[in-house]
Order: structure tokens, then C-alpha cells, then sequence
């Protein structure tokens, strides 16, 4: 391994970081606004221009409140579970490819941190491992309200990984391989969306659940549970879990724009090439994070939250058999197009 | 029986066709509602940039009027503090000395006056008890403070100053009872 391509690595692997932060920090303030805007409101407009510093502010709020660790808490995993949380959520966009390649100082950087050829599965095993910062946090809280959010979460995200799953294993079918990178270059032509309408509305579906967004926002549904798993968080370890939720929010739609809706692919990319292409490209694709993260935050503003035994029934009921039932005709087709009957 | 409007509603509870049961386009309708609310025009009043209008008869912070040579109007009667249905109003009477016909228009005049904003109720029974015309409701606003203290209001608040005159035109009780 050569130095220069460490130190290319390194730049992206903090200028990422950086981005997916400062990206889940103006998404919380995104969804202020948006919320304000749908209930016919103005929102955070006070610190900074239209409340643009709002953010800024929010943090340094969470800094200055008192770091509480309740008495029977256990210590280190009550510690240990924002963080972990945190984690699961900023190492999924390392597999991201965020463009084409750019060609700068003679050298082709690729905008992918790692492209490992088994893609999805490392980002399907890591969305499993985020049910561990929920978990753990609940558990160690010491709190009934703490442990039903996380049993909530971790039951609803296992029910929801199936369907998940399933309806990813068909874009894989389609593409044949399980590299993001290969996935994206395969969809120059014509996103995987116009093959798998079906397929993306119940990934999509199950996003929201493994998100643990409205309308399956139950881990901390306020009603019922004060603040879910993290009842007892304060000061900025409830900020990591918050900010948890926005940074998984900001990866899942880079997957979700990868998978079905070409990635950094746009129509009319034939025309440019080298470094042109590549920054657009970004843009692309960032227009299309902003686009589902849209979606995302207006349906949570629009739907009521799911009883529990909905959401089950939903899950186990309806999607994944819906998801088998196009996996096998998503195979059928591909069977009969290479004439293997 | 015939009703009496048009908005009565027959409800039902007939199974869910699965058109229905496929929640989908319920859900597309009810996000195209949000959208709608997305961009309308916000009715927002930024308060302290932008200042709702208020009524001609709104009946704020109080204020004792000067006459037109600049001398106090309140002769401290103590109508308007029996008047005052939350006793909100205490004041204390002196003389007026020789020398100081320029600045009390009566020949008593109120030493203190002291009006409790936090009982004050602003109905305005105040100004209509008054027989000298001295005190108004006017459309400012009584600010927040911290202190409890801060909310006793004394002359050094409620008298006008003689180069900041309070516009009291509008008032429903100017000028009515001089024509008695």
C-alpha cells in the first residue's frame, strides 16, 4: 500500500465524517422548519438569517446541560450504547461510492472509502449491529420505560430486516453483484426503480421502520414510553443518540439512492466526462439524499404512529410476503430471459 | 327527521375494500394535504420586529396625562382606586405648595401612585372613574420582568413626560365627560 493512497483514504474518511456530521446537525434543523412549515408555522428563525445557526446553538446547549448517570444505571454500558450507536451509524457510508472517480494531481481518486466487493451485506450486517447502541442504552438505563423502547426497537428491527432483505436480494438478482460500486455503474441506463417499483416501496417501507421513524416511530414514542430508550440520556449522550438517528437517516437515503435510483448516475452524463462528470455526479446524487431525507421527514409530519400489533402485522404479514412473492418473480423473469427453461 | 343543516354524516363500519386496506392512497392524500400546508403563506406575526395592529379601544399600559401647559391632571381623589375591581391602585395625596401651580394643574395632587401590573386587570374602569381626565389605558404593552418588584408601576413610569406626549385620541371615554 502506498503512502499517497493512505493519506487519500485518511482526507476522505475525515471529510466524510465531517459531512455526515454537519449533515445530521442542519437535518435536525431541516426538520424543525419543515415541521413548522406543515403545521403552518414559521420554525427556528431567531439564531442567525431564517435560524440557520439554530444547530450551533442546539449543541452547545446539549454541551452545558448536566451529564446524568442514574444510580442503578449500569455505568459503562449506559456509556458505551450512545457511542456504539453513533458508530453503527457513521460506518455504513463507508461503502458508499459518493461519485466517479476524480482525477486530481495525476492520481484517480475513488470516491468510496472502501469497495468491498460485498457491499450490501456489510451494510446490512452493520444496520443489525445498530439495534446493539438502542439495546444496550435501554438496558442500561435500569428503566421500564428505557427497556420497552429498546425491546420495541430490536423486535422491530429484526421484524423488519426480512422484508428488507428479501427486497434487496432482488435488486442483486438484477445486477449480479453485491458491490455498491458495480450496482451503481450498472444503473447508467436506467435506475433499478423501473424494474422494482415494488421492491423500493417495501425497502423503502422498511427504512423507515429500521430508522425508527413515524410512522414507526415506536422505541421512543412519547406517549406511551416518556422518551423511549432514551428516557434516562441527557447532556450529549442523548445528543449521539439524536444525532445517531439523523446520521442513519442521512446514510440509509445515500442507500436507498443507490440501490434504486442509480446513485450518482443522471440523465445526460454521457456529455461530460473527468472531473466535470465526477462533481456532478456528486450533486446528483446529493440532490437525491436531500430528495428521500425530504420524503422522509414530510411523511413522518403526515402519518400518525402505528399500535405495535399493526406493525407487526404489517411487517410479517404483508411485506415479507410480498417481498417473496416479487423475489420469485423478479427470478422467474431473469430464468426465463437467459432461457434456462 | 328532516335535518336541520347539510353537515350531518352517515357513518359506517363495512369492512375495508382492499383498496382501502392498502392504506397507500389514503397515505398520498394525506401527504398532499401537508404539502398544500407546506406552501401557504405563514400568517406569523414576528412579534418583536412586527407589531399586530391593535384596536382603536385596546386597553394597555396605563398613562397620567399632563393638560396642555404641562401640569399633572390627577388631583389624587382615589376614585379610580375604588373603582379598581383588583385593587391594583395605591396612591398618597399632598398639597400643592406655592410655587408649584406649573406643574399640578389641582390644588392637591398625588405624591405617589402606584399601579400593580400583575393585578392590574386593564378593564378600564380606571379611566372611566377618573373626573379629571388623568389617567388612560394606552395601546403599549406592560413588558416582562424577572422580579416581581419590577412590576409596581410609580409615577416615574405612568406620568408622561412633557417633550413624549402619549396619544390618548382614540380612547372611548376622551372627552365625554366635559360635556356634562
Amino acid at each position: 500500500m502506498d503512502t499517497a493512497l493512505l493519506i487519500e483514504k485518511s482526507i476522505l474518511v475525515v471529510l466524510l465524517f465531517l459531512i455526515s456530521l454537519g449533515a445530521a446537525a442542519y437535518m435536525t434543523y431541516f426538520e424543525r422548519k419543515l415541521a413548522a412549515w406543515i403545521q403552518d408555522r414559521v420554525g427556528p428563525d431567531r439564531a442567525g438569517p431564517f435560524g440557520i445557526l439554530q444547530p450551533i446553538a442546539d449543541g452547545v446547549k446539549m454541551f452545558l446541560k448536566e451529564d446524568f448517570i442514574p444510580a442503578k444505571a449500569d455505568k459503562w454500558l449506559f456509556i458505551i450504547g450512545p457511542g456504539l450507536a453513533m458508530f453503527t451509524a457513521l460506518i455504513t457510508s463507508a461503502v458508499v461510492p459518493w461519485g466517479p472517480k476524480l482525477h486530481l494531481f495525476g492520481r484517480d481518486i475513488s470516491l468510496q472509502v472502501a469497495d468491498i466487493n460485498i457491499g450490501i451485506l456489510y451494510v446490512f450486517g452493520v444496520l443489525s449491529v445498530g439495534v446493539y447502541g438502542i439495546m444496550i442504552g435501554g438496558w442500561a438505563s435500569n428503566n421500564k420505560y428505557s427497556l420497552y423502547g429498546a425491546i420495541r426497537a430490536s423486535s422491530q428491527m429484526i421484524s423488519y430486516e426480512l422484508a428488507m432483505g428479501v427486497s434487496a436480494i432482488t435488486i442483486v438478482l438484477i445486477s449480479g453483484s453485491l458491490s455498491l460500486n458495480d450496482i451503481v455503474a450498472q444503473q447508467s441506463g436506467v435506475w433499478n426503480v423501473l424494474y422494482q417499483p415494488v421492491a423500493f416501496l417495501i425497502f423503502f417501507i422498511c427504512a423507515l421502520a429500521e430508522l425508527n421513524r413515524a410512522p414507526f416511530d415506536l422505541p421512543e414514542c412519547e406517549s406511551e414510553l416518556v422518551g423511549g430508550y432514551h428516557t434516562e440520556y441527557s447532556s450529549m449522550k442523548l445528543g449521539l443518540y439524536l444525532f445517531s438517528e439523523y446520521t442513519s437517516m442521512f446514510v440509509s437515503s445515500a442507500i436507498m439512492a443507490i440501490l434504486f435510483f442509480g446513485g450518482y448516475n443522471f440523465p445526460g452524463m454521457s456529455y461530460f466526462s473527468g472531473n466535470t462528470l465526477a462533481i456532478l455526479g456528486i450533486g446528483a446524487f446529493a440532490i437525491k439524499i436531500f430528495l428521500f431525507i425530504f420524503v422522509i421527514m414530510w411523511i413522518r409530519w403526515t402519518i400518525p404512529r402505528f399500535r405495535f400489533d399493526q406493525l407487526m402485522h404489517l411487517g410479517w404479514k404483508t411485506l415479507l410476503p410480498l417481498a417473496l412473492i416479487n423475489l420469485l418473480i423478479t427470478g422467474l423473469v431473469i430464468a426465463f430471459k437467459n432461457g434456462w427453461f | 327527521m328532516e335535518s336541520l343543516t347539510n353537515r350531518k354524516k352517515v357513518v359506517s363500519d363495512k369492512p375495508m375494500t382492499l383498496w382501502e386496506k392498502a392504506y397507500l392512497p389514503a397515505i398520498i392524500s394525506g401527504m398532499i394535504t401537508t404539502l398544500r400546508h407546506m406552501l401557504r403563506k405563514r400568517k406569523t406575526i414576528k412579534y418583536p420586529e412586527e407589531i399586530r395592529e391593535f384596536a382603536p379601544v385596546y386597553r394597555g399600559q396605563h398613562v397620567l396625562k399632563r393638560d396642555e401647559q404641562g401640569r399633572e391632571n390627577c388631583t389624587a381623589c382615589g376614585l379610580c382606586a375604588v373603582a379598581c375591581p383588583a385593587e391594583a391602585i395605591t396612591m398618597t395625596s399632598e398639597e400643592r405648595k406655592r410655587g408649584e401651580e406649573h406643574l399640578y394643574r389641582e390644588e392637591k395632587y398625588a405624591a405617589t401612585y402606584e399601579i400593580n401590573m400583575l393585578r392590574c386587570i386593564f378593564c378600564g374602569l380606571c379611566e372611566e372613574a377618573c373626573p379629571k381626565e388623568a389617567i388612560f389605558l394606552t395601546d403599549r404593552l406592560v413588558p416582562t420582568y424577572f422580579e416581581r418588584d419590577n412590576f409596581i408601576y410609580g409615577k416615574d413610569k405612568l406620568v408622561e413626560t412633557l417633550d413624549e406626549r402619549i396619544d390618548i385620541t382614540k380612547r372611548q371615554h376622551t372627552g365625554k365627560r366635559t360635556q356634562l
